[in-house]
């Protein structure tokens, strides 16, 4: 009984060891895992990618935004909550302009979701388009100059 | 059991490697600041009626871009 008893104690020495080293090994490649995980991961914390995708985007939309701005400042267009424009207020457009003014603005959104899904796609995360698209979002509107008209909680308001 | 241990931390590994995968959040407000600033930013010498702060870089070109004083001097000049 006795031997029994030292045998299993001394059993259970020895698993106990042993699982402190598996432990330990493990710690250590736990370690050496996590340090060589972040390290991607703070190589593509740089979003700021140019692909000559993302390059003609911006091209794009920068040469458009000259025909933007007059409506942004009248209030015929405004930003919407989700990073893209919309046409507000038509009336504020001649009757002849109203089919350019609703075509540029679907060439912007269209411009507009090419980026977020360029610059997504170019940083090897396609999957983040949407928080991409969230965080310009948001941007767009704190950087709208005033008087521009901007969508908070479904209300467009002038800034 | 120091298999069983084994695959635990293969586990534990690649739950990590999951894990740091993260949204860099700061770095994409900084690119689309600098995107939106890119795109926003009136052409030097397009319109400088509507440009307010770029005034600084749209003076050197302002003066090249404008040939207005040339059509005055052939009516002086023989």
């Amino acid at each position: 009984m006795m031997i029994l008893l030292h045998n299993c104690s001394r059993l259970l020495q020895l698993f106990l060891h042993q699982g402190y080293q598996t432990l330990k090994i493990g710690a250590v490649f736990g370690c050496l895992a996590m340090f060589f995980a972040t390290l991607p991961a703070y190589a593509a914390a740089d979003l700021d990618v140019n692909t000559p995708a993302v390059a003609a985007v911006k091209a794009s939309m920068q040469s458009r935004h000259l025909q933007l701005l007059p409506h942004y400042q009248s209030g015929a267009v405004g930003l919407t909550a989700d990073g893209f424009v919309a046409v507000k207020e038509a009336g504020l457009v001649p009757l002849s302009q109203r089919s350019a003014l609703t075509a540029l603005v679907k060439d912007e959104n269209a411009d507009r979701a090419r980026l977020y899904q360029g610059m997504a796609a170019a940083n090897g995360h396609p999957e983040w388009e949407g928080e991409i698209q969230r965080t310009f979002a948001q941007r767009w509107v704190d950087k709208a100059q005033a008087g521009w008209f901007v969508q908070r909680d479904g209300q467009w308001v002038r800034k | 059991m120091r298999t069983g241990l084994l695959v635990l931390s293969a586990t534990g590994l690649s739950a990590c490697v999951t894990i740091n995968i993260y949204f860099p959040a700061a770095a994409a407000e900084k690119a689309a600041d600098k995107v939106i600033d890119e795109i926003w930013q009136v052409p030097a010498g397009q319109s400088p009626a509507s440009s307010r702060h770029s005034a600084p870089t749209a003076t050197p070109v302002t003066p090249s871009a404008t040939p207005v004083t040339p059509t005055v001097n052939p009516e002086s000049v023989p």
